[in-house]
C-alpha cells in the first residue's frame, strides 16, 4: 500500500511538473518571434531568412510561425494571449490596428520605420506610428497577350484598335471582350474571363478589389473612407458594368460560380482556357506554378479595372498594400530591439535585400531599394511599369477603409443572390449601403 | 483495504479532477465571465454587463435565423438517421450471409472527419447539380438537403452499431414465445423489440439531437452559410460573430453561452422524456 501510494505521489509530482514547467531559454540569446501572414512564402522564412539572419546576428534567435491561409486573425489572437507572444505581427490596415489597439507599439523611433520612403504610408494611432508597410502590391485585369495578339490579327474583328495597349476605357474593353466572345473557337479559348469565383472564401476579389475603384471615386482616399459613416455607392452602375461583363463573357455560366474557387480561376488562365482574369501580382506564382502552364512570362500583362468612371484613361492599376508590420508592445525591450535589428537588416543590408527581391519577391516601399531591385516575376515587373507610366496615376487601395469583415460578407452574399437571380441590382446596392451604415455605427 | 481506499480516495481522484478542472471547468466558468466582458484576448477583459447579450439579438437577426435553421435541420436528421439506422440494424441482424461486411461498410463513413466529409460531399453534390447549371449555393434548400444527406451518411452507421448491439440482446426466449403465440413480424417489432431496445433509442436520440445542434465542420465545408446566411447554423454563426467585427468577441461568447443553455435544456428534456418509456428487463 505504501509503495502504491508513493507511486501515485510521484506520478502527481510529474503531472504538476508538466503543467507548471513551461520552457525557459537560458542560452543567453534573445528570441524574436515573427508571426508570418503569407503561407506561400513560409519556407523562405524558415529556410533562407532565419539561417542568414542568425549567422549575421548570433545573439538572436528568430522564430517564424506561419498562420494557415485565412486563419491569421484567429492565430494571432491565440498567440498573443500566450506567455511568449509574437514580437512582430502583421496587420491588414486600419481595421487590423483597431483590433489590436492594446498591443501595437510605437515605431517612430525605429530604424525600420526610417527606411520607409513615403512616411504617409505608415499607419498611426493616437499620434504614434504603429504599423509600417513592407510590400506594395498591384492588381488589375491580368491578360494573356498571346491570345490578344491572335484576336487583333483576326480579319473580321469588330474594333479598330490593334493591340491591348490601346484599351484605355470601359467602352473599348467591352467592345473587345464581347467581340472576343463571338470568336471563341478561332481564339482557342472557352471564355474571355476566368470564373467569377464565389465559392465560400473566394469572394474577396470582388468584395474588396473590384469595388475599390468605386470606393476611390466616391471617397477619394483611405482616411475619408475610414471616417465615412455612410456609403452611397454612387458608382454602383460602373461597378455593375464590369461585374456583368465578367459574368456574361465567362468560361463559367452564372449558375455555376458558387462552385469555383479563385485557384480555379488562376488555373483556367494558366492553362490558356481564358484570356483574362482579375487578380494581382501575388498570383504570379500561382500562374507559373500551375502544371501545364501555357502562358509565357512576357505575355502576362495588366490592364486597369475599367468600369466607365470619369477620366478613366489616366487611371492605372490599383496599387497599395494591406501588408503592414507591427510590434507587440508587451514583448521584452530586448526582443523589440531585436525585431528592429532584424527588419532593418532584412530591408537594408545587401544580403537581406537580395533575399527580399529574389526569394520573398516583394516590391518594397523602402528607400533602401533602388529602382532596378524589383522581383523577377512578370507581374511584379508589370506593377513597376504601371506605377511609372507617364500620364497615368495608380488608384490607391481605399478598400482598407471598409468598416468590417461583415460588410464584405454581406456584400458578397448580395452579389451571389444577384447572380442566382434572387436579387435585383438595386437590392445589391441597397445591401451595400445599409450594411455600411450599420457596420460603421457599430465599429467606430 | 476498503478503509484505506476510502481514506486515500481524494488523492486517487486528484489527477483526474485536475485534468477535468483545467480542460473543462475553468474554461467554462471563464467563458461565462467573458460573455459579460468586452475583450480581444482572454486576458484583457473589461466588464460590460448584459450588453453582449442584447447585441447578440439586436445587431442583426442572423442568430435567430440560424436557430430556426438548426432546429429544422435537427428535427429532420434525428428522424431520418434513427429510422434508417434502425431499419439497417434490423436487416443486418437477420441470418443473411455477408452482414458483417455490410456492417463495416455502413460504419466506415463515421471514421472520416467532418471537414473532409464536407469537402467530399461538396464536390459530389456540386458535380450532380452542375448537370442543371446550379450549385449548392444557388438556393438555400440545396444547402439544407445537402447537409441532411451528409449527416445521414455519416451518422447512420454509428447509430446502426448501437441498435445492432441492442437488438442482439433482446432475449431469444421472448421472441420464441411471441412466435409460438402467433405474433406476426409487425407485432413482434412494436411489442417486443422496440420496447426492449428503448435504452438504446434514448442514447441514439440524444446523440443525434446534440450532434445536429453542434454541427460545425460539415456546415463550414459544405456551404459556409451561403447563400446570404440562410444555411448558417448556430455554431458557425457563433464563430463568425467572433471574427466578423472589431469588438464583437464578447457577443460571440454571449451567443455561445445561450447556445450551451439551449442545447443542454433540450437534451435534458429529451432524456427525461425517453427514460420514462424505458422498461426494466
Amino acid at each position: 500500500m505504501k509503495k502504491a501510494l508513493a507511486l501515485v505521489l510521484i506520478a502527481l509530482v510529474a503531472i504538476t511538473g508538466i503543467f507548471a514547467g513551461g520552457s525557459s531559454e537560458d542560452s543567453g540569446k534573445t528570441e524574436i518571434y515573427f508571426l508570418n501572414f503569407k503561407p506561400e512564402i513560409a519556407d523562405v522564412y524558415t529556410d533562407v531568412v532565419k539561417p542568414a539572419f542568425e549567422s549575421a546576428y548570433p545573439q538572436y534567435t528568430l522564430k517564424v510561425v506561419t498562420a494557415a491561409s485565412n486563419q491569421y486573425q484567429s492565430t494571432l489572437r491565440s498567440e498573443l494571449s500566450k506567455s511568449a507572444p509574437p514580437t512582430i505581427f502583421q496587420v491588414n490596415g486600419p481595421v487590423g490596428i483597431a483590433e489590436n489597439v492594446n498591443t501595437v507599439a510605437p515605431l517612430q523611433n525605429t530604424s525600420f520605420y526610417a527606411l520607409l520612403a513615403d512616411k504617409g504610408m505608415a499607419l498611426s494611432l493616437d499620434g504614434n506610428v504603429v504599423a509600417v508597410p513592407y510590400a506594395v502590391e498591384g492588381y488589375g485585369i491580368i491578360y494573356n497577350d498571346a491570345i490578344m495578339r491572335k484576336y487583333f490579327a483576326l480579319p473580321d474583328k469588330a474594333v479598330d484598335i490593334s493591340s491591348a495597349d490601346e484599351i484605355t476605357s470601359f467602352e473599348t474593353l467591352k467592345a473587345v471582350v464581347e467581340d472576343m466572345s463571338a470568336h471563341l473557337d478561332e481564339l482557342g479559348i472557352q471564355g474571355v474571363f476566368a470564373s467569377t469565383s464565389f465559392m465560400p472564401g473566394s469572394e474577396w476579389r470582388w468584395t474588396t478589389h473590384l469595388v475599390n475603384p468605386a470606393l476611390q471615386a466616391e471617397f477619394g482616399d483611405l482616411a475619408t473612407a475610414q471616417a465615412a459613416a455612410a456609403f452611397d455607392f454612387t458608382y454602383t452602375d460602373n461597378f455593375r458594368n464590369i461585374f456583368d461583363l465578367y459574368l456574361d463573357n465567362s468560361i463559367t455560366p452564372r449558375g455555376m460560380v458558387g462552385s469555383k474557387a479563385d485557384a480555379d480561376s488562376m488555373a483556367e488562365f494558366a492553362l490558356g482556357q481564358v484570356a483574362m482574369v482579375q487578380n494581382g501580382n501575388w498570383a504570379a506564382a500561382q500562374i507559373l506554378g500551375t502544371q501545364g502552364n501555357v502562358v509565357s512570362d512576357e505575355d502576362i500583362k495588366f490592364l486597369p479595372l475599367y468600369m466607365g468612371l470619369d477620366d478613366e484613361e489616366s487611371k492605372g492599376i490599383n496599387v497599395g498594400t494591406e501588408n503592414y508590420l507591427a510590434f507587440n508592445k508587451n514583448a521584452s525591450p530586448e526582443a523589440l530591439e531585436g525585431a528592429d535589428t532584424f527588419l532593418t537588416w532584412l530591408y537594408s543590408s545587401d544580403e537581406g535585400k537580395a533575399i527580399v527581391t529574389n526569394d520573398l519577391m516583394f516590391i518594397t516601399p523602402f528607400s533602401s531599394f533602388s529602382a532596378d531591385e524589383v522581383p523577377n516575376d512578370p507581374l511584379a515587373k508589370q506593377v513597376n511599369i504601371w506605377m511609372n507610366k507617364d500620364g497615368v496615376s495608380s488608384i490607391p487601395w481605399v478598400f482598407n477603409g471598409i468598416p468590417s469583415e461583415q460588410w464584405k460578407a454581406d456584400f458578397a452574399q448580395a452579389m451571389l443572390e444577384y447572380i442566382n437571380g434572387n436579387y435585383t441590382w438595386d437590392q445589391v446596392t441597397q445591401t451595400a449601403k445599409d450594411a455600411w451604415a450599420r457596420e460603421a455605427s457599430l465599429t467606430r | 483495504m476498503e478503509k484505506a481506499l476510502r481514506k486515500y480516495f481524494p488523492l486517487f481522484a486528484l489527477p483526474a479532477l485536475i485534468c477535468f478542472a483545467l480542460s473543462f471547468l475553468i474554461p467554462m466558468v471563464w467563458g461565462l465571465v467573458l460573455s459579460f466582458c468586452e475583450f480581444s484576448t482572454i486576458t484583457d477583459a473589461t466588464f460590460v454587463g448584459f450588453q453582449n447579450y442584447v447585441r447578440a439579438f439586436t445587431v442583426d437577426n442572423y442568430f435567430t435565423s440560424a436557430f430556426w435553421f438548426t432546429l429544422a435541420f435537427t428535427v429532420v436528421t434525428v428522424i431520418t438517421i434513427n429510422i434508417l439506422a434502425f431499419a439497417l440494424a434490423l436487416a443486418l441482424t437477420r441470418n443473411i450471409p455477408g452482414t458483417n461486411g455490410f456492417r463495416t461498410i455502413f460504419f466506415m463513413p463515421n471514421l472520416i472527419g467532418g471537414i473532409v466529409l464536407g469537402w467530399i460531399w461538396q464536390v459530389v453534390l456540386n458535380g450532380f447539380l452542375a448537370g442543371f447549371e446550379k450549385t449548392l449555393l444557388s438556393d438555400a434548400s440545396y444547402g439544407f438537403w445537402g447537409l441532411v444527406i451528409l449527416m445521414n451518411w455519416q451518422n447512420i452507421g454509428y447509430m446502426m452499431v448501437i441498435y445492432i448491439a441492442a437488438i442482439q440482446n433482446v432475449p431469444s426466449d421472448m421472441l420464441e414465445a411471441a412466435s409460438i403465440d402467433g405474433a406476426n413480424g409487425r407485432t413482434t417489432l412494436f411489442r417486443i423489440i422496440i420496447p426492449s431496445v428503448m435504452p438504446s433509442i434514448t442514447i441514439c436520440l440524444f446523440l443525434t439531437l446534440t450532434n445536429g445542434f453542434k454541427l460545425y465542420d460539415q456546415n463550414l465545408a459544405l456551404t459556409n452559410g451561403a447563400p446570404n446566411h440562410q444555411t448558417e447554423m448556430l455554431a458557425l454563426n457563433i464563430f463568425n460573430t467572433f471574427y466578423s467585427r472589431v469588438g464583437f468577441e464578447g457577443v460571440g461568447q454571449a451567443k455561445a453561452v445561450i447556445f450551451t443553455i439551449i442545447v443542454a435544456a433540450i437534451a435534458l428534456l429529451q432524456l427525461a422524456f425517453t427514460r420514462k418509456k424505458e422498461v426494466e428487463n
